[in-house]
């Protein structure tokens, strides 16, 4: 005897526990992106084939979950060159790609120029910022924001991640907000392959 | 204007599993606890801070929810994409370690972010996002 919401249940919860694995995935990308991970890693902690694994992250997520790797390295790679005391050979390693070609490809096309580019850059940045707030001492406010280190370094973030003159205003945002819309634009917006919402 | 924030709600797709993490694991107080099986409305909160409290409540339960929208929901839930909370404790190391011994999905361990902040990151039974933040 099998009634068919029976069925349907069934399907429901497998469809979710799927999902939920592919949650663990990305997890611990997130977690380990730093460690020598690879596709294949990734697919036997879950037992799954990389190739499966691959498509279904897809489906999910909108990318591989290769391309979803390295946008995190990039991302840490990014706040690591902001900092300014590390080279690019060093900051690549540091966030766990083994070729400094593969890192600079990935990290031009995300970010929009080269991390040795963007290093100097964000140098050239914090001099500046840092003019510009001797040159506007009197204004308290500027002035309150370069006491707190946490707000000048999110207003730092949001002028270097995005261009200077769309720059988001960060002052106020939770830091872990802050990081998502200073994030590297994707290359695709996630389909989750079902009917949009009514 | 004399307002404070007094419940915010997260989604669970376990009512059990959910009350253990913030009970046992996080250590808050229960508050309330109506409902029955999946429609279970469990209201908990840190212990001395008796003004603020998380509601976890079961998903989509608005009849005006469509069945499609019902489905996304719970698939971005278990997925990973839909609920999230910023929490904050002054000692994140020792709050990270209580958490991961729990035998709780770790996403991220006590990092300094470049953003000025340093934080932790975890998942709830229910797929949502519990990120914890040092107070400093």
């Amino acid at each position: 005897m099998c009634q068919p919401e029976w069925r349907r249940a069934r399907v429901e919860a497998q469809r979710l526990a799927d999902l939920a694995r592919l949650r663990r995935v990305r997890d611990r990308i997130d977690r380990e992106y730093a460690q020598p991970l690879n596709v294949e890693a990734l697919a036997r902690g879950v037992n799954m084939s990389a190739g499966h694994l691959s498509r279904q992250f897809r489906a999910a997520y909108g990318e591989s979950p290769y391309a979803y790797l390295m946008t995190r390295r990039i991302e840490r790679a990014a706040a690591l060159l902001r900092r300014g005391d590390l080279s690019v050979t060093e900051v690549c390693f540091a966030v766990g790609c083994a070729s400094l070609g593969t890192f600079t490809t990935r990290f031009t096309e995300l970010v929009g120029m080269p991390p040795g580019a963007f290093r100097r850059r964000a140098a050239d940045a914090q001099t500046s910022n840092a003019h510009r707030a001797d040159t506007h001492g009197a204004d308290t406010r500027r002035a309150g924001a370069r006491e707190g280190d946490a707000s000048a370094d999110r207003a730092d973030a949001a002028r270097t991640a995005a261009d200077a003159d769309s720059a988001v205003t960060l002052e106020g945002m939770p830091a872990c907000v802050a990081k998502q819309v200073t994030r590297p634009v994707r290359k695709r917006e996630a389909d989750v392959g079902e009917k949009p919402l009514a | 204007m004399d307002i404070t924030i007094h419940t915010s709600a997260l989604p669970h797709d376990d009512p059990d599993a959910s009350l253990a993490f913030y009970r046992d694991v996080l250590g808050f107080e229960v508050r309330g606890d109506v409902g029955q099986g999946r429609m279970r409305w469990i209201t908990v909160g840190p212990a001395g801070q008796p003004d603020t409290s998380l509601l976890l409540a079961p998903p989509a339960a608005d009849p005006g929810i469509t069945e499609d929208e019902r489905r996304t929901i719970t698939a971005m839930m278990a997925k990973g994409t839909y609920g999230w909370i910023l929490l904050a404790t002054r000692d994140l190391d020792a709050t990270f370690e209580k958490v991961q011994a729990g035998d709780t999905e770790v996403v991220q361990e006590p990092t300094e972010q470049p953003y000025g902040i340093r934080d932790c990151a975890f998942r709830d039974p229910a797929g949502n996002l519990v990120r914890i933040q040092e107070l400093r």
